[in-house]
């Protein structure tokens, strides 16, 4: 669905490439010395509940979580999305920040939202809810509604 | 060595020296209190809080400020005080319900967090809005950019102790918001950019209206420069405060105004044109040193950039439709409700169940009157959204604040957040 030419204002077409984890920080450092100068976006997805993937290639296995890392480049004017498998029983990614630091708080919130453990972060501690907080929210197993008070003053 | 080569050259060293020597107060939530017992009663320095109830702390921000007498060492914003998972109420609402709840997000700039939901469900969609609509959007972001920079402009100035002009900047920004009113029906909030278009036509003498705001603003902006720009104290609270260099926002991925104060032209608008900016004139204001000043100069300019933009969008509004024509997105008007039962079963499908969007992930942005405002949407094929996450440029433009601050004066901490000119809405989602 990256195709959008011929609609004027529509948001032009960035480029996806998938990568696995042990490439990801390679394939970072790669875009930044082709001139991709900041990480802009660290964000994920839990696929859990969508029914028949279709947009990965054949040779992607889809996982249960995907990362989702998007870069800019001011000289070409481009941006390009990597896209991550991150399988559910080891949530684990290794973390960008000593290659762009500012995706310390976009990893924190991924960590939060998420349970997606980055590898070698500075500071891996919750970022948006309460640090006793039990969950990842942005789970979808995690229901809307249906969420115990979990405050330590009022156990 | 080629320009992309310098740039990555320079945030390379810029990654290794934030690792070596941090500006970050890497600790936990509640661990201040227990860090500084250790530390014991002869060590000089000790962990404050400043907020999260704090009015120079624009909202809910809290910060822990390592501090040596009154200068700042390390530092760490705490947020997650706003954090109502709006990220996650979005994948419970339509694709029309959704601009009522990212609007939410930016409150200070709301449309443009709708113009960036809009554009990515456009994008899943396969539709593009009819010009009209295009050059209404274009005319309501930059009058919102001009009422969230005349707020900057009233909170910075009290931030600084410059209170009357917390009374001017309200005052414009009132007269800017009114406009909005007019055309929206809200001053905030307003749900107006919608998926297809626009909600609505713009209303009569809407042209009458932005003309009296931008003939009116030029001499009100004057007024500032005179109140603020050229005065000695203002200048001293702000001029060489909290520098910072293009690598270090590179780094960082720091976009918009506080990119630009470091000489860095870079603005969506003219480099990624999206809606029909490459039709218009204007300039993307840049700084020279960095600093607070800077910044605040940025904001002041680009407001007269917004009014030149204003007055080309007065002359080239194209006439036709506010809303796409796709009987799939737009629901049918009212006066065919009343004769058609086909018409009636129509619209209350659309606002029911809503419509269905193609299979895929898509991300679009826009320039925010704080930087990259993004929008990525990934589609399922059904009625809502399977994930919708906002990348909120304030969120990432806050963790300058520990590299901006370190080794100031606290009085200069205050001078700093409001530079930066967070809103927390959109920081916590």
């Amino acid at each position: 669905m990256n195709d959008s030419s011929g609609h004027g204002s529509l948001p032009t077409g960035d480029s996806v490439r998938h990568v696995t984890r042990q490439q990801l920080a390679e394939t970072v450092a790669g875009l930044r010395d082709e001139g991709y100068a900041s990480v802009l976006d660290v964000t994920a997805v839990d696929y859990l509940e969508h029914p028949g993937r279709t947009d990965l290639p054949p040779e992607v296995a889809p996982e249960r979580f995907e990362l989702v890392v998007t870069l800019i480049s001011h000289v070409a004017p481009a941006r390009i999305r990597l896209r991550v498998q991150v399988p559910a029983d080891d949530p684990t990614v290794p973390t960008l920040f000593d290659l762009f630091p500012g995706t310390e708080a976009l990893e924190r919130e991924v960590a939060d939202m998420f349970g997606i453990v980055f590898e070698g972060h500075p500071d891996p501690t919750r970022i948006l809810m309460p640090p006793d907080w039990e969950g990842h929210p942005l789970r979808k197993d995690f229901a809307v509604g249906q969420i115990p008070v979990q405050f330590k003053a009022t156990r | 060595m080629s320009a992309s080569q310098v740039v990555a050259q320079a945030v390379s060293d810029e990654a290794v020296r934030r690792r070596d020597d941090s500006a970050v107060l890497r600790i936990g939530e509640d661990d201040g209190e227990r860090l500084e017992a250790e530390a014991g009663a002869s060590d000089t320095r000790m962990i404050m809080n400043m907020g999260p109830q704090h009015p120079s702390t624009h909202g809910v921000l809290r910060l822990m400020l390592e501090m040596e007498g009154e200068t700042v060492m390390r530092s760490k914003p705490v947020i997650g005080y706003l954090h109502t998972g709006m990220e996650k109420t979005a994948e419970t609402l339509t694709y029309l319900q959704g601009p009522t709840n990212v609007t939410r997000m930016d409150y200070a700039s709301p449309l443009f967090s709708e113009l960036a939901f809009s554009m990515a469900t456009e994008a899943l969609l396969g539709v593009a809005p009819p010009p009209r609509a295009t050059w209404i959007r274009m005319l309501m972001c930059e009058l919102n950019r001009i009422s969230s920079h005349l707020l900057f402009q009233a909170t910075n100035g009290m931030d600084i102790g410059a209170v009357s002009m917390m009374l001017y900047g309200w005052r414009e920004r009132e007269e800017a918001l009114r406009l909005l009113e007019t055309i929206t029906g809200l001053r905030m909030n307003h749900n107006y950019i919608r998926p297809g278009g626009v909600a609505a036509d713009l209303p009569d003498g809407w042209r009458d209206r932005v003309l009296t705001l931008i003939d009116a603003l030029p001499a009100r902006l004057d007024e500032f420069d005179t109140l603020l720009t050229g005065q000695p104290i203002y200048r001293e609270r702000l001029q060489g405060v909290g520098v910072i260099n293009t690598a270090e926002c590179l780094a960082l991925g720091v976009t918009g105004p506080i990119l630009r104060s470091t000489g860095y032209a870079w603005d969506l608008r003219r480099d990624m044109p999206y809606l029909a900016y490459e039709q218009v004139d204007f300039d993307v204001v840049v700084g020279t040193y960095g600093d607070c000043f800077d910044r605040y100069a940025i904001r002041l300019n680009e407001i007269r950039e917004s009014i030149a933009i204003l007055a080309q969008i007065l002359d080239q509004m194209p006439p036709g439709d506010y809303r796409v024509q796709d009987k799939k997105v737009t629901p049918p008007p009212r006066a065919r409700i009343d004769e058609s039962m086909e018409a009636l079963i129509h619209h209350f499908k659309i606002f029911t169940e809503g419509f269905k969007v193609p299979a895929g992930e898509v991300y679009a942005a826009v320039e925010s009157p704080r930087g990259e405002l993004g929008c990525y949407m990934v589609s399922d094929g059904s009625a809502v959204p399977y994930r919708m996450h906002i990348r909120a440029p304030s969120f990432v433009n806050l963790q300058t604040l520990p590299h901006l601050m370190r080794g100031g004066m606290v009085a200069d901490a205050v001078a700093v957040i409001s530079s930066v000119d967070p809103i927390m809405g959109e920081v916590d989602r």
